[in-house]
C-alpha cells in the first residue's frame, strides 16, 4: 500500500497549484477576453493569436521561455531577485506560473466566445435604465456570460491539474514542494512503484471526469424555456 | 416637452455608405417617426437615447442638452432620463419578471430592493396586469406580457420621454390593436410624452399627433395630424387621408449626394 505521504502530499500540492492557476488565469482571461470582444484596436488579431499560443506550443517550449524570463539570470527573474529577493524557479509559485500560462487560453477562448454571444441590446437596455458601465458589466454582461466562463475555468483547472512539461522545466520535481500529481506519477513509474502509480492515476482520472461532467452541465442554460 | 434633433452621422456597413442627416423638432405628446426600413429611424432613436454617437449636431430634450458636438457635450446614456422600449423588448433573460421591472431602482451591491422600491415594483406589476408572474422568466411570457414588462421596466424611473422602437413589430397582428390601445392608456396614465418609430401605417393612424417622415436618412416631411383633414372637428382620426400621406413613402430614388469639396474642385 502507498503511504499517505506519497498520495496526500502531491494531491494537496496539485490542488493548491491548480487552484491558484485557475484563479489567476480566469481573472486575466476574463479581462482580456472582454477587451477583445468589445473594443476595437489595432493588432487585435495578433493579440488573439498570442493569447492562444500556449494552447498549441509544446509545454517544454513554454517552460523554456519561462525559464529565460524568470530564471535568476532571466530578464524579469534577475530584477525580482536583486530588488525584492524573490526566486520563482523551483518553488510552488513557479509551478503556479507555469500552470497559469498553459491553462490561460482555455479561459480566454471560452470567455471571448461567451462575451461575443451576448446580444448588445441587453447592455444597451441596462444603460438606458441608468446603469453606469461597471454596473452594466456586473449586472448584465457577466451574468449572461458566466456559464461559458465557468466552463472555461473548469477546463483550465483540469488542464492545470495535469500540467507536466512546463511545470517540470520551471519548478522541477522536489517531493513535497513542487512534485505535483502528474510528475509524481512519472516518478513512481520510473522508480517501479506500480501501486503508488496506480493509485495516483485512478485519483487523477476521477477528478478530471468529475470536472468534465460538471462543466458539461453548466453549459446548459436554465432560464431558456 | 420639446424634442429637438439635428444630427449627422456617416456609417459604413456591408460595404455600403449610409449618411444620416436628420433635423426635426416636435412637442406633442405622441410623435411618430415613419419611414421604410433603412431610412435611419433606429439610428436616430438610438442617438437620442445616447446608445449611438452622432458625428455632428445637437439633441435637446425638454431643455436639457443631451448632445452638442460644438459645445463638446455628450451626456452618457445612463444620465439621459429617457425610457427606451426595444423592438424585441431586450428583457434580461437571466432575471425574473420582478427583477426586470425593478432593475433601474436597485443598486448592484444591494441584495434586495428597498421597501420603497419594492412598493413601486408591486404597483407597476399590478397596473400592467403582471401579478402572479413575479417569479417567471421572460422566456415563459407571451408577446403582450413581455411588452408590458418592458414598459413597466422603462417607466419605473419616471423618464421625461419614452422612446419606442417599432413597439408592435414583434407582436401577433391580432394583438397589435389591443396593445396600441394599452399604450395610449399608459401614455395618459403616466403623462409621459412618446416618440415612436415605425414602418407600419396603422401605428401612424392610431398613435400620431405629430408625424415625421424619414426617407434615405433625411426628413422628407413633418406633418401636424391634430387638425383637418387628418382629424374631424370631434377629434376622430381620418384614416384614409393619413394613409394617403404614406402611400408613396420609400418609392422614390435616393436623392443625389450633396456636392463634396472634391466634386466642386
Amino acid at each position: 500500500m502507498p503511504t499517505s505521504q506519497e498520495i496526500l502530499v502531491p494531491l494537496l500540492l496539485t490542488l493548491k497549484v491548480a487552484g491558484w492557476a485557475t484563479l489567476v488565469s480566469s481573472l486575466f482571461g476574463i479581462a482580456i477576453a472582454f477587451a477583445a470582444a468589445r473594443l476595437r484596436f489595432p493588432g487585435k488579431e495578433v493579440l488573439d493569436a498570442m493569447m492562444t499560443l500556449p494552447m498549441v506550443m509544446p509545454p517544454t517550449v513554454l517552460g523554456y521561455y519561462l525559464l529565460v524570463l524568470l530564471g535568476r539570470r532571466g530578464i524579469l527573474g534577475q530584477w525580482l531577485y536583486e530588488n525584492l529577493g524573490i526566486t520563482l524557479i523551483f518553488t510552488w509559485q513557479g509551478a503556479v506560473i507555469a500552470a497559469t500560462v498553459v491553462a490561460f487560453p482555455l479561459v480566454y477562448k471560452a470567455a471571448r466566445v461567451a462575451f461575443e454571444g451576448i446580444d448588445p441590446q441587453f447592455e444597451h437596455a441596462a444603460r438606458a435604465l441608468g446603469q453606469s458601465e461597471p454596473a452594466v458589466f456586473i449586472r448584465v454582461t457577466l451574468p449572461l456570460a458566466w456559464r461559458g466562463i465557468l466552463a472555461g475555468s473548469m477546463l483550465a483547472f483540469a488542464r492545470a491539474l495535469g500540467e507536466f512539461g512546463a511545470t517540470l522545466m520551471v519548478a522541477g520535481s522536489l517531493p513535497g514542494r513542487t512534485q505535483t500529481l502528474s510528475i509524481a506519477v512519472y516518478e513512481a513509474v520510473q522508480a517501479g512503484k506500480d501501486d503508488v502509480a496506480n493509485f495516483l492515476v485512478i485519483l487523477t482520472s476521477i477528478v478530471c471526469i468529475s470536472i468534465l461532467l460538471a462543466s458539461g452541465r453548466l453549459l446548459r442554460p436554465h432560464y431558456a424555456s | 416637452m420639446r424634442i429637438e434633433v439635428d444630427i449627422r452621422k456617416k456609417l459604413r456597413s456591408n460595404g455600403r455608405d449610409f449618411s444620416l442627416d436628420v433635423k426635426f423638432a416636435c412637442e406633442d405628446e405622441l410623435n411618430v417617426v415613419f419611414g421604410p426600413s433603412g431610412a435611419g429611424k433606429s439610428l436616430t432613436l438610438r442617438a437620442i437615447a445616447g446608445l449611438e454617437k452622432p458625428d455632428y449636431g445637437r439633441i435637446t430634450v425638454g431643455g436639457t442638452v443631451f448632445f452638442d458636438s460644438l459645445a463638446g457635450i455628450d451626456l452618457p446614456a445612463s444620465e439621459r432620463k429617457v425610457g427606451y422600449l426595444f423592438q424585441d423588448y431586450a428583457l434580461f433573460p437571466h432575471l425574473t419578471v420582478e427583477a426586470n421591472v425593478g432593475f433601474a431602482v436597485k443598486r448592484w451591491w444591494e441584495r434586495h430592493l428597498s421597501a420603497q422600491a419594492a412598493r413601486r415594483v408591486a404597483e407597476l406589476m399590478e397596473l400592467f396586469e403582471l401579478r402572479g408572474m413575479e417569479q417567471s422568466y421572460p422566456a415563459q411570457l407571451s408577446g403582450g406580457q413581455r411588452q408590458r414588462v418592458a414598459l413597466a421596466r422603462a417607466l419605473i424611473r419616471h423618464p421625461e420621454v419614452l422612446l419606442l422602437d417599432e413597439p408592435f413589430a414583434a407582436l401577433d397582428p391580432l394583438l397589435r390593436n389591443r396593445m396600441r390601445r394599452e399604450l395610449l392608456d399608459t401614455r395618459s396614465l403616466f403623462e409621459v410624452p412618446m416618440l415612436v418609430i415605425t414602418h407600419d401605417p396603422e401605428d401612424v393612424a392610431s398613435l400620431a399627433e405629430t408625424l415625421v417622415i424619414l426617407e434615405h436618412g433625411r426628413v422628407a416631411r413633418k406633418i401636424d395630424l391634430k387638425t383637418p383633414p387628418f382629424r374631424d372637428g370631434e377629434g376622430h382620426v381620418n384614416e384614409r387621408s393619413i394613409r394617403g400621406l404614406l402611400v408613396d413613402v420609400g418609392r422614390e430614388e435616393p436623392p443625389a449626394p450633396r456636392p463634396t469639396m472634391r466634386a466642386v474642385k
